[in-house]
């Protein structure tokens, strides 16, 4: 292909633009559009909205419509489809969350990288931009998740709604910053793909997001309360199960809370623990990308 | 030669060392303003590690270089902002259309907002794909990339484009038409262009070309210069007795030739102005008994013979590995479909 059959060049002035100063603003501007290219991949890409939702209607239709029958003694009477919502909102949000972090070794491998590290702007706004930007993509597919509750018995009110929208972007905005400070270190696809199931897989399972965290073997416990993202999870349940309407009993069972010597945790002490865990690794992210040459 | 206030790209004693290895063994050069300045070796020669020390990408293990006017390692921003690159490899995003990508580009370089628009109808129209402007970059051939990295890389109004082999991959008749593209930006643009190839030919386009062979310049000069050290052109003869025609070369003309792929063959300077007298000699009406010239070539030092004169090989013979670049079109290929 050449440009043969293009007109000659037009002889009207060149337009001639001036790079300014790195400033706040610029850095701004960086973050802004690395952020708007995450979402315009994201909407181009609408193989991967699909896929994203392949793995969380399994597990809420088929594992908790499966399981239904067995559970149905220990739930109180609660659909289990009901009960693992919260948990299937959550896995939602981190498994989209881990593969807009993986972009970057994408970037990497392409070369987009490159293009982003020469700009004259700060290391750390491509990384806040990446990081901001795969959160609001995981929390967009949350919202589709977020959409079907009425199929599984949780009611539409605007309180829950806008709590798990909340919710889920802080989730989304820690994991995608926890994946980011693993795939800087990446060079490879495989890798990083690899790296995760090792990692996220067992923090979901340990998380509580599909059993409820109380009676366990001890050494589940313990796992369990170290485990982040139970932090994330059980604020989640606690706002589904303050939307519904079931029994004294079944609450106690279903939604126990994070115990720690007998003390139940407070909801914002859990979101707090969730954000600071999500601001660290985003620091850690950007420490390690500005290190890279 | 321009002087260093002049200068768009001054560079002294240049070295980079990779562990053991040292890819750039100290290179001294100078590029004035508006020049198109190509760096011309086989692969492994040190022409990308020099590039991207020049561009700020890698730090130099000693020796200076100044781009635009500032200093590569202590202003690297001032440099970054000054300097449009082209990479060896491909860095576009596939997803997004060519008019997102320069977007992308004007954002990050701060191209104040008013601007955008028009100067991207402008780059786009220079390297005509103006009209693709919403295609998305996967779906365009590796040319149109290439174009499209060219006009990106131009977004931001640089005083000095870096373009590492350019051309890399790409059919002959696109390659032409890259240059043709290149050349008329520097007209238009008034922008000082340094790139590097390890095609020969290619560097026939640039004002002046550095011959760089292990980490080294071994020649810098204007590409007619440095044929023309050389020296002799070489002429070619199509006769009907060639041990004949040698020996009548050689008594009547004090020359020296040989045979080569069934022609005869010899050096000689100012080859044009020696066929008139080759003809007068071998002319049947005054000397009959001579065999007959059918036809007769002259050509000129090329840049092979430069480079061969020295560095002692040619640069084919350093030339690319063809498995590297299978790989290059794979990744290619992927990174269309990522
Ligand atoms: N990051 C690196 N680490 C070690 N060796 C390198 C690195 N980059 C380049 N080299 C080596 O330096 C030499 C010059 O490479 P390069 O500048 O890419 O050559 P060219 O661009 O002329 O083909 C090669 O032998 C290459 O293997
Ligand atoms: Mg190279």
């Amino acid at each position: 292909m050449t440009a043969t059959a293009d007109p000659p060049l037009d002889p009207t002035e060149v337009v001639r633009v001036h790079v300014p100063h790195r400033s706040a603003r610029s850095e701004l501007r960086a973050i802004k559009i690395v952020w708007r290219r995450e979402l315009i991949r994201f909407v181009n890409d609408r193989m991967r909205i699909v896929t994203s939702l392949v793995q969380p209607f399994l597990f809420l239709f088929v594992l908790g419509g499966g399981l239904q029958r067995l559970a149905s003694a220990g739930t109180h009477g609660v659909n289990l489809k009901t009960f693992i919502y919260p948990g299937i909102l959550c896995m939602t949000v981190m498994f989209t969350a881990m593969f807009s972090a993986a972009s970057i070794v994408w970037d990497r491998e392409f070369g987009f990288l490159r293009e982003m590290m020469v700009a004259p702007v700060r290391r750390s706004s491509i990384v806040i931009g990446k990081c901001l930007g795969g959160a609001t993509v995981a929390g967009a597919q949350g919202v589709i998740v977020l959409a079907i509750a009425g199929l599984v018995g949780v009611p539409y009110a605007p309180g829950l709604i806008f709590g798990a929208l909340g919710l889920l972007l802080l989730l989304a905005f820690a994991i995608t910053a926890f994946g980011l400070s693993v795939a800087i270190r990446i060079k490879q696809m495989q890798s990083f793909m690899g790296v995760m199931q090792m990692i996220v897989m067992p923090m979901y399972f340990i998380s509580g997001a599909l059993f409820p965290s109380s009676g366990l073997p001890t050494w589940l416990t313990v796992l369990n309360r170290v485990d982040p993202l139970a932090y994330a999870v059980d604020p989640m349940r606690r706002l589904v199960f303050a939307h519904i309407d079931i029994s004294a009993a079944a609450r106690r069972a279903l939604d126990p809370g994070i115990h720690w010597w007998g003390w139940r945790m407070p909801a914002v002490l859990e979101i707090c623990v969730v954000l600071l865990l999500g601001l660290g690794l985003l620091a850690v992210a950007i420490w390690e990308f500005s290190a890279t040459e | 030669m321009s002087t260093t206030d002049t200068a768009a790209i001054t560079v002294a004693n240049l070295r980079k060392q990779f562990g053991e290895f040292e890819a750039v063994k100290g290179v001294s050069f100078e590029v004035g303003a508006g020049e198109v300045f190509g760096f011309l070796g086989p692969n492994g020669a040190g022409k990308s590690t020099t590039i991207n020390m020049l561009c700020t990408l890698l730090t130099p293990t000693s020796g200076r270089a100044r781009v635009a006017g500032h200093d590569v390692v202590a202003e690297r921003d001032d440099v970054r902002r000054n300097i449009g690159l082209v990479f060896q490899d491909p860095t576009l995003d596939g997803y997004l259309t060519a008019a997102q990508n320069l977007k992308l580009h004007a954002e990050l370089y701060g191209v104040p907002t008013k601007l955008v628009g028009p100067r991207m109808e402008q780059v786009l129209r220079m390297v005509g794909l103006w009209e693709r402007k919403d295609g998305q970059v996967m779906s365009f051939s590796g040319g149109m990339r290439r174009r499209l990295e060219i006009a990106r890389g131009l977004m931001h109004s640089p005083r000095v484009l870096f373009l590492d082999e350019p051309t890399i991959g790409l059919d002959p008749q696109t390659r032409r038409s890259i240059w043709t593209y290149i050349r008329q930006l520097q007209e238009r643009e008034e922008i000082t262009i340094f790139m590097t190839t390890h095609y020969m030919d290619e560097a026939e386009w640039c004002d002046r070309i550095a011959i760089m062979d292990q980490g080294q310049i071994v020649a810098l000069d204007t590409p007619e210069r440095l044929k023309a050290g050389v020296g002799a052109d070489r002429v070619t003869l199509q006769t009907d007795d060639n041990d004949a025609a040698i020996a009548a070369l050689r008594e009547r003309l004090g020359v020296q030739a040989q045979i080569a792929e069934g022609a005869v063959t010899f050096r000689i300077q100012a080859g044009e102005q020696f066929v008139p007298r080759l003809f007068a000699e071998f002319d049947p009406a005054r000397n009959p008994d001579l065999p007959a010239i059918s036809s007769v070539s002259v050509s000129r030092p090329t840049l092979d013979d430069v480079f061969m004169s020295f560095t002692g090989s040619t640069i084919r013979d350093a030339e690319e590995d063809p498995s590297k670049l299978r790989n290059r079109v794979m990744m290619q290929m992927m990174g269309g479909r990522r």
